[in-house]
């Protein structure tokens, strides 16, 4: 494969030596001249010292034959416009970018990058995993303050997962009232079987909670295993 | 009219207080203070710093609806973003880019987007006044298509390309090339300074 690989910093270096080394064709781009020659002389003349934004260099680095572009620089703006080009003018089949502001995802792919790697929203994703969400979440409370709307995420190791509310010991003066599945919510019977991703919305008494919490989250240490 | 003017450089500013001036609702970002010095004391529209690639900055500017929105920075790239934003994401009206580039000037002409290349424009102009001939790159391009997906994709942006007021049919770029001429002499001026 010919990849053409935009912007010489250190994910552009270490892509284009992988590729190199996986026996890829790859051509790379840099604008600043220093780090153009830095790079060359560390991994050969694949270097093209020129802004690969401009339509003439691409068209120069032989972008229209590249099976993929991948435009890695630090400007989101500048992937942007290196992926619209490749795509639309060069008509390159696969083009990546590196997409540093998350909110900027949507805008992407709705220009027709065919790809996004956003490392921020990757280390995101990765804090958040490690944060138990194994809690009741309370919505709202009702009357006096003494009962509650509640909000139970079934995951992974709830032992309410594969059974329905009749199955279940529900505290007395709690009600199991709804489900919201993919983004729906219908009426949870007597007979609903409960599935994992559902989140079941609850009315109950303070008090109960805990017992809420066992028949609908399980041990948290039994969750977090799974 | 309620205009949007990303870039408060010597084009930016001039247009501002001209349309501010003429009693439109003119709003400019810029990403430095210091550039809103060039505007006159008397200027009567909102001048907002930030970032004008950022959704949320140009969004709290009030760009969303925009009748007329100008991407007027210095790069390319932050223009083509910032309007392209402004086409798909806020709903704005007409939108106009700076793009140096020619090549990219075209390209993005032909993805829904009108250009203002300075490089044809002054090429042209300085071909005009010593009576040679004139170059084939672009200058004021209308837009002449939309980007491809943009009919169909439900992402939650904006999905079918607004009617454009003034600008011939989609595909017919007659109307450009002598709103450009007319232009360029006007545009000349301001357009020089900044080189």
């Amino acid at each position: 494969m010919f990849v053409l690989v935009v912007g010489g910093g250190k994910v552009g270096y270490y892509l284009a030596k992988e590729l190199i080394e996986s026996g890829h064709e790859v051509a790379l781009m840099e604008k600043d001249r220093s780090r153009a020659r830095q790079i060359a002389e560390e991994i050969g003349s694949i270097v093209i010292a020129h802004d690969g934004c401009e339509g003439k260099y691409l068209a120069q680095a032989g972008s229209n034959r590249a099976d993929v572009v991948a435009a890695v620089t630090g400007d989101d703006e500048d992937n942007l416009v290196i992926c619209q080009m490749a795509k639309h003018h060069f008509d390159v089949p696969r083009t990546i970018a590196r997409v540093n502001n998350p909110k900027n995802e949507a805008l992407f792919r709705h220009l027709g990058v065919d790809e996004l790697i956003s490392p921020t929203r990757m280390i995101l994703g990765s804090i958040e995993q490690d944060i138990p969400v194994h809690e009741l979440l309370h919505l709202a409370a009702l009357g006096e303050g003494e009962l509650e709307l509640i909000e139970a995420h079934l995951q992974s190791g709830s032992p309410a997962i594969g059974r329905a509310p009749k199955d279940l010991s529900i505290p007395e003066g709690c009600s199991l009232f709804a489900v919201i599945r993919d983004g729906v919510a219908t009426p949870l019977r007597p007979d609903t079987v409960m599935l994992e991703g559902d989140k079941v919305i609850a009315i109950g008494k303070q008090e109960c909670q805990d017992l809420l919490h066992d028949q609908l989250i399980g041990e948290p240490e039994e969750a977090r295993a799974g | 009219m309620k205009i949007v003017i990303v870039g408060c450089g010597r084009v930016g500013s001039s247009l501002a207080e001209l349309y501010d001036r003429a009693g439109h609702e003119v709003v400019v970002i810029d990403n430095l203070t210091s550039a809103f010095d060039r505007l006159p004391s008397t200027f009567g529209g909102s001048a907002i710093r930030g970032d004008g690639t950022d959704e949320d900055v140009l969004r709290r500017a009030g760009a969303e609806g925009a009748d007329v929105f100008l991407a007027l920075t210095e790069g390319d790239n932050r223009n083509v973003m910032a309007a392209q934003l402004a086409n798909e994401a806020l709903g704005a009206n007409r939108v106009i880019a700076k793009i140096n580039d020619p090549v990219r000037a075209t390209a993005y002409a032909e993805l829904g987007i009108a250009t203002l290349c300075r490089t044809g424009l002054m090429m042209d102009a300085v071909a005009g006044y010593l009576g040679l001939p004139k170059t084939d790159l672009p200058g004021m391009l209308a837009p002449i298509g939309h980007h491809p997906g943009g009919h169909h994709e439900d992402d939650g942006l904006r999905t079918t390309p607004l009617p454009l007021p003034g600008v011939g049919s989609v595909g017919d770029l007659s109307a450009a090339p002598s709103s450009a001429s007319s232009a360029a002499p006007a545009s000349l001026p301001t357009a020089t300074q900044e080189v």
